[in-house]
């Protein structure tokens, strides 16, 4: 019965599994990505899943997705809509009938498509693809729960446990679908599962059975393959933005020879920083999991007083309960390390759903004048080199330093290329030139600006911090009303002077273009995607997109006022356009905007820009 | 510890010391300095952390390391202090409003963890800073500014909060005894785990006289008790009454009356895991029982900052990821 399908070569395709948040679609989406990365694919991942943990099972609530991009040249994000949709439930396919490409694969499990299944998703007919109005779209159905079944009809497990391995099934079939060799996945499996063995043998089984499933039965007209990529040579392997923002602490620590430590309180989704960080007591890493927020970063910044890389990590509602204490790491002037993975806001928001809506919180959301560095990564992979250059920056400077990611990054991954620390640059702490009966608390370096770092312990260094206002030199209690402007002023140039050890921004696309795209953050790939796009077709686009925010690059106005259109694209309702309109009152800015909880697509940017 | 000795002034700075005139706040500094240099702690390895409120002033008058913080917030930041250096011998010194209003989370968080800082609680029974307003130790009644009536909220007992958290140690003071006072301040500091010392200070602007039925000499020979580990617990000024346990609760007896002698009356035991009878000691209020004094309990258990090293060297020990570059090594990685 075996047959051999046509092989359709592809350069890139997307792929997305859907089905209850109890169907294990994670673990089978990033099975996938990961074993695609293997084959020497390019990949972009993105999780989207509910914020209840388990919402009623077959309601569209529950839907839990992960999308992934697979392709042989650059890939920059996780796609605009899927070439192929594994729906696990109706719930799946009605929830995703959007993001399916005309012309795509649904991979549907049959079984759930009965009279109750579709009741549950809401559909009213007994055709739910008809109802969709899905037409030019290819079905490839197979009784996914009762193969489960069939397959382990012989293992002692009980019915509850056999159907929850029906994950594995799916994932046999895609892998089959783009001829991906399942041992691959075997060896994920091995690691995933090494301590429950039976677990193990059990998903392999239904692993294999799926892939042999699709071959033997010839399921699909054809399969589909997509080359190697041409990327640079080097070992690789696939991160999420909250990992490589915790190695990025961790690589820091180690540069600049101080302990890391971690004050934290759980938030989503910014909780997987601290699990990467606690794992990490190999590299005596302290993570103090606090009573609330606040006392997150507070253990930071008195794990900064006392001489360690501190950080703290959060999303927009934790950061909005820690502004006080920044506030006093602002005015002790002390290194510190502030996460902010942004979430849909305002108030609990969007737990799971990404943003870039903390921006001006960031920026400015403290009392009194209270000025600091905010950086912003812009993909999972470049977590890493922010998180390192946060830590550089808070420590050569002595000030707390805001770190932008967000859920998209935060949770998607990308390929990265195993960073060579020996290549970042140095991280030198500054410690008093002057000997300890002349030093003072708040003595400048005359070219940064910051003052000295000394933690408790050195001998003869005794000083006294806080956070009432202090004499300019001695750090002693002052509201002399002239001495409380010199200070402001200060605190200010400082952050200012370090547009000089920042890199200026750069240019992306044609830099001839009328036209200059402006973005921020963890939009960059789709902003990257939408100008590659633009300039294929003829519409001739630059993009200038910044990680580094305050302080801007200093060449920001130079390549802003070379352009005769700008639009700043972010997924909020204007807030680096407004803070670019105040930087540049001379230069008109245009925006476009999207606050729907979800990335930009691709072909959004693309349409917007070709209508102005 | 070092062998060097200290004298208090190695423990005073340079600035001018704001209290208002006739503060407990003096005489607490004054035990503080006392206390400091009889344990001969270098300053330089002593990190004083304080919050907001007129004890928390108190950093500015240390000559040790010291960081003046947020309101509430000090147990936090003493906490990663200590975290991040277990070396350093750290302090927290902080108010009623600053340590069970806004910082009561994190006060009992830190008692709960057991880690290694002594807190120095200046209680007034008042927020002295803000200006007179009640506070959560204010007894009820109390007419405040913010309680023209009188406050009708029930009071904390720190003692009580402090065992409910499961504290270890737990000693009490007053202002004025400028003996007991650095005694137990050194007890505290001795002790491995979270210290909590409750002073009863007086604020002389908004709340004069809190304490004044057992702050005067004679007062506290009457009506408190001073309890000390392994001694009977005898007070009154010719040492003439005891207490005993009567049922479940203490009483207040004559020695030499109704055939009561020294071998009748409770031995004050600070150690003992089960905190039911401290609790019932810390308890005791006037007029019918004594006010205790002293360290009531002194419990040795693991503390949260020795876990915590311990628990990374094992890891240390056992694993081969002793570099950032290892840890790379250690991951699901291909060559492209």
């Amino acid at each position: 019965m075996s047959k051999t399908a046509k092989v359709i070569e592809l350069d890139q395709v997307v792929v997305r599994f859907s089905g209850d948040s109890g169907d294990g679609m994670q673990l089978t989406g990033t099975l996938f990505s990961n074993l695609s990365a293997i084959l020497g694919n390019e990949i972009s991942t993105f999780p989207d899943y509910p914020a209840e943990i388990r919402a009623p099972q077959g309601t569209l609530g529950g839907v839990s997705g992960f999308q992934v991009h697979l392709g042989s040249q650059k890939i920059n994000t996780p796609g605009d809509k899927a070439d192929v949709l594994v729906a696990m439930n109706p719930a799946a396919l009605k929830v995703n009938v959007k993001a399916i490409k005309p012309g795509g694969v649904i991979l549907f499990d049959e079984n759930t498509f009965d009279d109750a299944g579709l009741k549950k998703a809401g559909f009213t007919t007994d055709n739910p693809f008809e109802e969709l109005g899905l037409q030019n779209v290819q079905l490839l159905g197979a009784p996914l729960t009762d193969l489960t079944k069939l397959s382990l009809e012989d293992s002692g497990f009980d019915n509850k446990t056999i159907v929850r391995s029906k994950n594995m099934f799916a994932l046999g079939l895609a892998c089959w679908l783009f001829n991906r060799p399942i041992d691959k996945a075997q060896h994920f499996l091995e690691t995933k599962f090494a301590k429950k063995p039976a677990i193990l043998r059990a998903n392999l089984k239904v692993l294999i059975d799926g892939f042999n499933y699709g071959s033997n039965t010839h399921a699909a007209v054809s399969t589909y393959h997509i080359g190697k990529s041409e990327i640079d040579k080097g070992r690789y392997t696939s991160i999420n933005g909250n990992k490589a923002t915790a190695f990025g602490l961790i690589a820091a620590a180690e540069k600049a020879g101080l302990q890391l430590f971690l004050g934290s309180y759980p938030i989503t989704p910014a909780t997987d920083i601290m699990h990467e960080l606690a794992a990490r007591k190999d590299l005596g890493v302290r993570v103090v999991q606090s009573e609330d927020e606040i006392a997150g970063i507070c253990t930071a910044i008195g794990a900064s007083f006392a001489g360690n890389l501190a950080a703290t990590s959060t999303s927009g509602p934790g950061l909005a309960l820690k502004s006080e204490a920044i506030g006093l790491a602002v005015t002790a002037e002390l290194p510190l390390v502030i996460v902010d993975v942004q979430r849909g806001g305002p108030s609990t928001g969007l737990p799971t759903k990404t943003e870039q809506a903390d921006l001006l919180q960031a920026l400015y959301g403290r009392n009194g004048e209270c000025p600091l560095v905010v950086l912003a990564a812009g993909t999972p992979d470049d977590c890493f080199d922010y998180a390192y250059m946060a830590a550089k920056i808070a420590v050569e400077h002595v000030t707390p330093v805001i770190l932008l990611t967000d859920g998209f990054i935060a949770n998607g991954t990308s390929l990265w290329k195993l960073p060579k620390l020996s290549k970042y640059p140095a991280i030198v702490v500054p410690r008093p030139t002057q000997d300890a009966g002349s030093w003072k608390a708040y003595m400048r370096d005359p070219e940064k600006l910051n003052r000295y770092w000394v933690a408790p312990g050195t001998p003869g260094y005794a000083h006294r911090l806080g956070g009432l206002e202090k004499d300019f030199i001695t750090g002693a209690i002052s509201t002399d009303p002239k001495n409380h402007q010199k200070m402001v002023d200060i605190r200010q140039a400082k952050i200012d002077k370090i547009a000089d050890y920042i890199p200026e921004l750069e240019v992306y696309g044609d830099t001839s273009a009328d036209t200059l795209i402006i973005g921020w953050g963890g939009t960059y790939g789709h902003l990257r995607s939408a100008v590659d796009k633009l300039n294929e077709t003829g519409n001739k686009t630059a993009l200038a997109h910044f990680n580094y925010i305050m302080p801007l690059p200093k060449n920001t106005r130079d390549i802003l006022s070379k352009y005769k259109k700008i639009v700043v694209c972010e997924l909020n309702n204007g807030q680096f356009a407004s803070y670019l309109r105040s930087q540049f009152p001379e230069i008109s800015i245009l925006k476009f905007n999207k606050v729907q909880g979800q990335p930009f697509e691709i072909h959004e940017i693309v349409e917007h820009i070709t209508s102005l | 510890m070092s062998t060097q000795t200290y004298t208090a002034q190695d423990f005073k700075s340079d600035q001018y010391v704001r209290w208002c005139p006739g503060c407990g706040d003096f005489a607490i500094l004054n035990s503080i300095y006392k206390a400091m240099a009889e344990l001969g702690v270098d300053p330089s390895q002593t990190a004083v952390i304080s919050g907001i409120g007129c004890s928390s002033r108190l950093t500015y008058y240390m000559n040790t390391y010291g960081f003046h913080t947020i309101h509430g917030r000090a147990a936090a930041v003493a906490t990663g202090v200590k975290c991040a250096n277990p070396d350093l011998t750290v302090w927290q010194f902080t108010g009623d409003g600053d340590c069970l209003a806004i910082g009561g989370n994190h006060f009992i968080h830190a008692v709960r963890r057991n880690i290694d800082i002594n807190i120095v609680l200046h209680n007034n029974e008042i927020y002295g800073l803000t200006k007179g307003q009640y506070s959560p130790t204010s007894k009820k009644g109390l007419v405040t500014k913010s309680s023209p009536f009188g406050t009708i909220e029930r009071p904390f007992r720190p003692a009580e909060l402090t065992f409910g958290a499961r504290g270890t140690f737990f000693a009490r003071t007053i202002d004025v005894d400028t003996k007991v006072s650095p005694e137990v301040m050194m007890a505290a500091a001795k002790h491995k785990g979270t210290s909590v010392v409750e002073v009863l200070q007086n604020c002389v602007i908004f709340n004069d006289g809190a304490h004044k039925e057992i702050s005067s000499k004679e007062a506290r020979a009457e009506k408190t008790i001073l309890l000390e580990h392994g001694k009977p617990m005898i007070f009154g000024k010719e040492n003439e009454k005891g207490l005993v346990l009567d049922g479940f609760n203490l009483k207040v007896v004559t020695l030499g009356e109704n055939g009561i002698t020294e071998k009748d009356i409770l031995v004050h035991n600070a150690t003992t895991e089960d905190n039911t009878l401290h609790l019932k000691l810390a308890n005791m209020t006037g007029p019918d029982m004594p006010v205790a004094m002293g360290v009531i309990r002194n419990v040795e258990t693991n503390t949260y900052n020795d876990e915590l090293v311990q628990q990374i060297e094992s890891v240390q020990e056992k694993s081969n990821i002793k570099t950032f570059d290892d840890l790379l090594k250690s991951l699901d990685s291909w060559e492209i």
